[in-house]
């Protein structure tokens, strides 16, 4: 046995393998870290606003994403009770709005909270307790809402925003910024023309109900939706998670509100 | 020894990864619906089988025979994290695009089989050569798979619309087939074909004969 092969020089090659391939993963991790995190907060932003329609590719780019995103005040709100917290109570639960992220909380108990299987018509087994609203105020008006929604497509959950005007129940638009559908099939939920047809769109019938929802073919009035053809399971998690999202146990509550407060 | 420019060219068409030794093909259906997409991906699989075979080259004399796999296996993983964090920070949408595809690098074969079939016997300057030529090898294959997944099932080419398509008042109705993976396997079936058929050489010989039917006579 050549002194290559014991077992001495083996631990000790293993040994100096990974000390020096963990310092080269985690420096670039650390180094990085800030970068990846401005990437993804930009990201989100230009999320909110395009869900509101306030962001247009062709005009607007990465650097007056910040100045556009200004106009809205993020709101936490209690989906339990249904109403949105005073910034006292916020920093009563420790959370910091400005650092927030709804996303990292998901997994944390004193936040999050598991849905019972018979209400999680958009199988997403876990949600946030306090999710973080938009609000676009003009004048002290609520212009518009921007809701972050989330719901299982084809290959696992879609996460995205549905902006609504300050009446609670007309939409302003819908955007998704990660999701890991089919290209070409079920990613065309991001395609401009799909999502051009929901503003305009009305989420409650008279009585109350959601009665938006996504239809398989050709959709008309003001409650509908076109699906998109080739990706059935797709359309049904976005119709799916517009029902449990403004149902009374997502938002619903919340919408009533303002739309009392708007007379209907 | 052989030459740095044979090193580096015979992988593309002679001995090439995908079209010869049938490495790699899981990425080559998962990444290749856009071409933008699949061009990031061949940078990262390129740069990370170069590197990774200079690493490995550099250490392969000091390595134990026992533990040699998992030595390469760690390299390998070391680089995929990197690149992949590099993209987080400088390619965002893309790197949201290839999701778990870059984290995929590590399991590719073409990295694994050029660490051990070339770096662990070659010094390190050819060894990262052979890791661009393979890399280039496979960026070859996907490039032409992405070519026509994209211009025939979305009509463009890099987000260009060159059929316009009937969703968007056009005439060309997209192909869903070639959105699917599936129709990654027909193209690379017949670029394979295609290249068999011109380089005969490359043409596999029967692992075994069929006999004739036997005829009901014969069977009594």
């Amino acid at each position: 046995m050549s002194s290559k092969e014991s077992i001495n020089k083996t631990l000790f090659v293993a040994f100096c393998l990974c000390v020096a391939c963990s310092i080269i993963v985690s420096g670039t991790a650390v180094v990085l870290k800030p970068r990846q995190d401005e990437n993804r907060i930009l990201d989100r932003n230009k999320n909110v606003l395009s869900a509101a329609g306030l962001y247009d590719p062709a005009v607007d780019d990465d650097s007056n994403v910040a100045a556009l995103f200004a106009q809205f005040t993020p709101r936490i709100v209690d989906l339990q009770a249904g109403e949105f917290l005073s910034s006292e109570e916020v920093s009563d639960l420790g959370i910091d709005i400005a650092t927030y992220d709804q996303r990292t909380v998901l997994n944390d108990p004193a936040y999050s909270n598991a849905v019972p299987a018979d209400e999680d018509i958009a199988d997403i087994k876990r949600r946030v307790q306090y999710p973080m609203l938009y609000l676009q105020e003009i004048d002290g008006v609520v212009e518009t809402i921007v809701l972050p929604i989330n719901g299982y497509g084809l290959w696992g959950i879609m996460y995205g925003f549905l902006a609504l005007e300050g009446d609670g129940n007309t939409v302003k638009g819908i955007s998704y910024y990660e999701l890991r559908e089919t290209p070409g099939l079920g990613a065309e939920v991001r395609n401009p023309s799909w999502m051009a047809q929901w503003p305009g769109k009305q989420i409650y019938d008279a009585s109350g109900e959601v009665a938006l929802t996504v239809v398989k073919g050709t959709g008309s009035g003001q409650y509908e939706i076109d699906g998109l053809s080739g990706a059935t399971l797709t359309t049904r998690g976005v119709d799916n998670m517009i029902e449990y999202w403004l149902g009374d146990n997502g938002y619903g509550p919340i919408l009533d509100q303002f739309r009392s407060a708007a007379g209907n | 020894m052989a030459s740095p420019k044979k090193v580096l060219l015979t992988p593309l068409v002679e001995n090439n990864p995908i079209a010869l030794q049938i490495l790699g093909v899981c990425s080559a259906l998962a990444v290749t619906t856009q071409l933008s997409v699949t061009l990031v991906m061949c940078v990262a699989l390129t740069s990370v089988t170069a590197f990774s075979n200079f690493f490995i080259s550099i250490i392969r004399h000091h390595m134990p025979s026992s533990i040699r796999i998992i030595v390469q296996m760690t390299i390998i993983a070391s680089l995929v994290i990197t690149v992949d964090q590099l993209l987080q920070a400088f390619a965002y949408e893309v790197s949201k695009s290839l999701s778990v595809f870059v984290g995929l690098i590590i399991t590719n074969c073409i990295v694994m089989g050029r660490a051990e079939a070339f770096a662990m016997k070659n010094p390190p300057g050819i060894s990262f050569i052979d890791g661009i030529g393979n890399g280039l090898g496979y960026s070859l294959v996907l490039i032409t798979v992405a070519t026509i997944r994209e211009l025939f099932g979305s009509g463009s080419i890099l987000g260009f619309q060159i059929l316009p398509l009937i969703e968007n008042g056009g005439w060309y109705q997209g192909n869903g087939l070639m959105l699917l993976s599936p129709s990654a396997f027909f193209i690379i079936g017949f670029f394979i074909w295609l290249l068999r058929s011109r380089r005969t050489e490359q043409v596999e010989s029967n692992e075994y004969k069929l006999a004739p039917h036997t005829t009901a006579e014969e069977a009594f």
